[in-house]
């Protein structure tokens, strides 16, 4: 299961969570978190090998088209309809270090802004080829792309008129369970991102901008797909070398 | 002036939202042919060294109504107390079992299902044992920031007692919302987000 990490493994436990930079539980805003947000207190601790330690995957795992989703539902020979665009980055983690061997899943809607889902209600039609998953292991050097349609937005029952930006979610694994983590991409310069009570339930406004990728003129194929960038930075870790008990380094 | 601590900030989380089984578990929701299996459905092989048990349970929000889009993901120790990890520095752990499960809460009940081992005992920082756990990891719509937990067994009454984080709960009555009910090999986990009997959820 892990040909994945071939850095030198790391015992320290993570950071803590910056609970004023993340979305609280109960954000009013986006209703579905008023029934679902605990309101007791969280449990603090220092992570324990429990949370230090995590599933790692290897790229064997991965599927020839994993990281194609113009095509990895399509018939031989067919694509996806949609604006083609790929998705690349880096995952690192808060020290700055990249993040080797972390698998990162997306799922999104078709270009139309409709999921395949049979509880989705939204009109706009299903495209045959899309199906609207895929996932990728970063390198050696944190690095990932892959290759889909732009999402449309689409409305949501939430307040009478919301509307969703044009979002990829993402999840991610690091090397420890703490790292564990979803979160949504967005693309630069759509003014709806601004409007979305889910972009909303978080408060620092350079929280959200760290959510929207720039468009990367530089990586865009000719002829091909326009490409836009996305980084994704999990936990840090202490050095074991601060820790009473020595270990590892 | 002083240097520039030059630190990252995580990437803020955001809800997984009503369509996370697409993406973690497509073939559980019909979108068969992008992937053989869906990660995380089978934990053991015959291979797999320890005693098998079941855990099934619910998610429940604050009315007691139980998430059919929620998706609940455990990772824990092999049964000599060894996790699959490469940060796991004091032992080779069993390469039949991988830990990590994952589960979607679907259907007409919204019950996962693990079929697993029961773990052994891993320890603390201090080095004092931990009672036997599974660590859980839950995320829905409506759920912002992913929720930590952790399941300890009924059946393990003196090593709980001893456990370095169920003595941190403070208000004692809910160290239950911790343990599992049933007995060997079937065990019920039920996790309630909000309420009464709310579950103790951890920043770790
Ligand atoms: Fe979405």
């Amino acid at each position: 299961m892990s040909d994945g990490a071939k850095q030198k493994p790391e015992t320290g436990a993570f950071f803590p969570r910056d609970r004023n930079w993340h979305a609280p539980a109960l954000t009013p805003g986006y209703k579905t978190s008023v029934l679902r947000s605990p309101q007791k207190a969280l449990l603090s601790l220092d992570g324990t090998i429990s949370e230090i330690t995590g599933p790692v995957f290897g790229h064997s795992m991965l599927g020839e088209l994993d990281n194609d989703l113009i095509h990895n539902f399509a018939k031989p020979g067919e694509s996806a309809i949609g604006e083609r665009i790929i998705i690349h980055g880096r995952v690192l983690d808060e020290r700055g270090r990249a993040v080797s061997g972390a698998l990162l899943e997306f799922w999104q809607a078709n270009a139309g802004g409709r999921y395949r889902h049979k509880k989705e209600s939204y009109l706009a039609a299903l495209d045959p080829n899309f199906g609207g998953c895929g996932r990728a292991i970063t390198d050696e050097e944190g690095f990932y792309s892959f290759r889909t349609i732009k999402p449309g937005p689409y409305p949501w029952p939430n307040g009478v008129n919301d509307w969703r930006p044009a979002h990829i979610h993402f999840s991610v694994f690091g090397h420890g369970f703490a790292q564990r983590l979803i979160t949504q991409m967005y693309f630069e310069g759509d003014p709806m991102i601004w409007k979305c009570p889910i972009v909303n339930t978080i408060a620092d406004r350079r929280a959200i901008e760290q959510l929207i990728a720039p468009l990367d003129w530089a990586n865009t194929i000719p002829m091909d797909a326009r490409a836009y960038k996305f980084d994704i930075i999990l936990r840090g870790r202490r050095s074991t070398l601060f820790e009473n008990r020595m270990e590892g380094n | 002036m002083v240097q520039a601590l030059d630190y990252l900030k995580e990437t803020a989380s955001q809800t997984a939202g009503p369509y996370v089984h697409i993406g973690l578990t497509p073939n559980f929701c019909g979108i068969g042919g992008v992937y053989d299996t869906d990660l995380g459905t089978t934990m053991v092989s015959e291979r797999t060294l320890g005693e098998r048990i079941t855990v099934i349970g619910r998610v429940l929000d604050g009315t007691g109504t139980p998430l059919k889009d929620a998706l609940v993901e455990i990772w824990q120790a092999d049964a000599a107390g060894l996790y699959n990890s490469p940060s796991e520095l004091r032992g080779a752990a069993d390469p039949a079992f991988s830990g990590w499960g994952r589960c979607p809460t679907g259907g007409e009940d919204g019950v996962f299902r693990f079929e697993t081992i029961k773990p052994g005992r891993v320890p603390f920082k201090d080095g004092r044992p931990m009672a036997p756990h599974i660590t859980f990891w839950i995320v829905a719509r409506g759920i912002n920031v992913g929720l930590h937990t952790r399941m300890y067994f009924p059946d393990e009454a003196e090593a709980n007692a001893a456990d370095p984080l169920l003595l941190r709960v403070e208000h004692r009555h809910r160290v239950a919302t911790l343990v599992a009910t049933g007995s060997a090999p079937n065990y019920i986990f039920d996790i309630h987000l909000q309420g009464e009997k709310e579950t103790v959820f951890l920043d770790i």
